[in-house]
């Protein structure tokens, strides 16, 4: 892990986005005073309930939205427009289907460097295409693949183009679990290899949990913040079938269950408070680990909201 | 012990059945009848008009007659007697220079036309009324305006051709680059992809099966068109072939003239359709 004292990799200020009413009245604030830094090589997973304006954050880094108030750097310059330096693995996938697997990832990686000829751009895309375990299937088109399938040649053309920061908008949503499990393996190993900076939406607690080094939580919209973040410490490599088996484990999966199931709502009192600022609540394992066992006879229920510890304060609140 | 037909056997037997009741019905209504001079008109009188005889041939044509025109016609297509007289295939080939050539024209000014209007929703919405009120005017409609400012009969009927190609393809692509999915479009901005390579590797490709039907749908109103207009001018071509055939009152040319312009019309369309089927993707 990066030391938290170099200079952030990503730094977003004070993003808001507020669309005009459309009857005329009050303006609709979906999201506003968020703030975050992401360490270059973090993995960084954000969730939330639907409408809190996450996949609107993801399009104002990818450069595809922009935001009505706030900025964001990256490495120093400020995101203003789309670019190669950030790759986005987009839901729904978005392979063009009238292209092959390997002609997809080619017209990435021709994009990349316009001026490689045809057997570098091939050989590059292969190499990406065997990374993510579809060597053999190159010459097919999209409409031949299953749904994991596709979602692993967007992978390999995110990747492709070898870009200084990926953004997931919830890239498993539409996969069956089973498939799911094997893609995030491969996604954990290929992030480990490549030293990837990520920033990812999930609404899959377990998924945030394997993948990530900090998990971000959005209250609920209007006015969506971020609220709490929590350092997920567990020890890499981390493994699907053992990860489970980590002491603090359970408290960080209780923890975050138990801010989309109740906790997410109750920050409309903050957004009132005429001088609320901005800054998230954090919390690391360790202290999760106290209050969960405090709190809890057994594993695997869900604690009621931890109450009294002094660490759930909410600061500057 | 019973086989079981294919779908394909089935259809082609109805289809074969079809055809020999087409014939015998088309037999039966042209039989030559023995009463044709009806009772109480002077036999001479009725030589006189032609019909004269005990039994008089119908003037439409029987199959077997049809038969012999189309074998005579299709055994020398190319032939050329003079202006009034030329083979089916000079004909044919007439019309579909004509066809072709003012359908390529539509389709160069529709295409990169559509591709403005499609990407603009402004100049969309300020296009759209002139293309509502020029679209439903019948194409022969201009013909006068043509021969005035072209004064040319051949030219004015490849203009005829372009104005009626223009309008289905000017809306399919149109249509199809406005409604490419926003996804493609995103991938491509985020790999920063220059406006031109965008237009040709993602749009294009993108709005293909819908511009390719707009180009059906024109060729097959060009191929209804071109006849028509060259009744009008004259001269040379399948229309021409028709009406003049009609002066000559040789039903049995005239439907030959039909039957050619049915076929040549239904190759015209399975071009497009194979194309179609080219471009074709399935998401």
């Amino acid at each position: 892990m990066t030391s938290p004292l170099s200079h952030p990799f990503l730094q977003v200020e004070n993003l808001a986005r507020i669309y005009p009413s459309p009857t005329g009245g009050d303006d609709v604030t979906v999201f506003d005073h968020v703030n975050f830094r992401i360490h270059k090589g973090e993995f960084v997973a954000v969730t939330g309930h639907s409408g809190c304006g996450k996949s609107t954050i993801l399009n104002i880094l990818a450069g595809l939205d922009a935001a009505s108030t706030g900025n964001v750097f990256m490495d120093g310059r400020e995101v203003a427009g789309p670019s190669l330096d950030r790759g986005v693995i987009f839901q729904s996938h978005a392979l063009m289907p009238w292209l092959t697997v390997l002609e997809n990832v080619s017209f990435a990686v021709k994009s990349r460097w316009p001026r490689w000829n045809k057997q570098k751009v091939c050989d590059h895309a292969m190499r990406y295409i065997e990374l993510v375990g579809l060597k053999g299937a190159e010459h097919k088109k999209p409409s031949q693949l299953s749904g994991g399938m596709k979602q692993r040649v967007g992978i390999a053309r995110a990747f492709s183009i070898e870009p200084k920061m990926l953004l997931m908008d919830e890239p498993f949503g539409a996969l069956d679990a089973l498939t799911r499990g094997v893609i995030q393996e491969e996604l954990l190993k290929i992030c480990a290899e490549t030293q990837q900076t990520v920033f990812m939406i999930t609404h899959d607690v377990d998924e945030a949990i394997l993948l990530s080094d900090k998990i971000m939580l959005m209250s609920n919209g209007p006015h969506a913040r971020i609220a709490e973040i929590v350092n997920n410490t567990l020890p890499r490599p981390r493994e699907r079938s053992a990860i489970h088996k980590q002491p603090h484990y359970y408290p960080i999966r209780n923890h975050l269950v138990d801010f989309l199931v109740s906790r997410s709502k109750q920050f409309g009192a903050l957004r009132d408070a005429p001088d609320a600022t901005s800054s998230p609540t954090v919390f690391d394992p360790a202290d999760l680990l106290e209050s969960f066992e405090s709190t809890q006879p057994e594993l695997n229920v869900v604690p009621a909201p931890p109450v009294g510890k002094p660490h759930i304060h909410l600061v500057n609140a | 012990m019973k086989t079981r037909l294919s779908l394909n056997q089935k259809s082609t037997l109805l289809s074969l059945v079809l055809f020999g009741v087409i014939l015998l019905v088309w037999q039966l209504a042209t039989l030559p009848q023995a009463d044709t001079v009806a009772a109480g008109v002077d036999p001479e009188y009725a030589a006189l008009m032609g019909g004269g005889g005990a039994t008089a041939a119908s003037s439409f044509p029987t199959p077997a007659a049809m038969g012999q025109t189309l074998w005579d016609k299709l055994s020398d297509p190319f032939y050329d007697n003079g202006p009034n007289d030329k083979g089916i295939g000079i004909q044919l080939a007439y019309s579909l220079v004509r066809v072709l050539g003012g359908f390529f024209l539509a389709a160069m000014v529709a295409i990169p036309l559509g591709f403005v209007i499609g990407n603009s929703r402004v100049i969309y919405q300020a296009v759209d009324p002139y293309v509502q009120v020029l679209k439903p005017i019948s194409p022969l409609a201009w013909m006068p305006l043509a021969l005035y400012t072209i004064k040319d009969a051949s030219a004015s009927s490849i203009f005829v051709i372009f104005i009626c190609s223009l309008w289905p393809m000017l809306i399919n692509t149109a249509h199809g680059v406005a409604n490419v999915r926003h996804d493609w479009l995103d991938v491509s901005r985020t790999l920063e992809v220059n406006p031109l390579r965008k237009a040709f590797r993602v749009i294009l490709p993108a709005a293909a099966p819908t511009i390719l039907a707009g180009m059906r749908i024109s060729m097959g109103i060009a191929w209804l068109v071109i006849v028509a207009a060259e009744m009008l001018v004259g001269g040379t071509g399948i229309g021409y072939f028709v009406w003049n055939e009609w002066n000559n009152l040789s039903l049995t040319n005239v439907l030959f003239a039909i039957l050619m312009i049915g076929v040549v019309g239904m190759a015209l369309d399975s071009v497009f359709g194979v194309l179609s089927k080219r471009v074709a993707y399935q998401e």
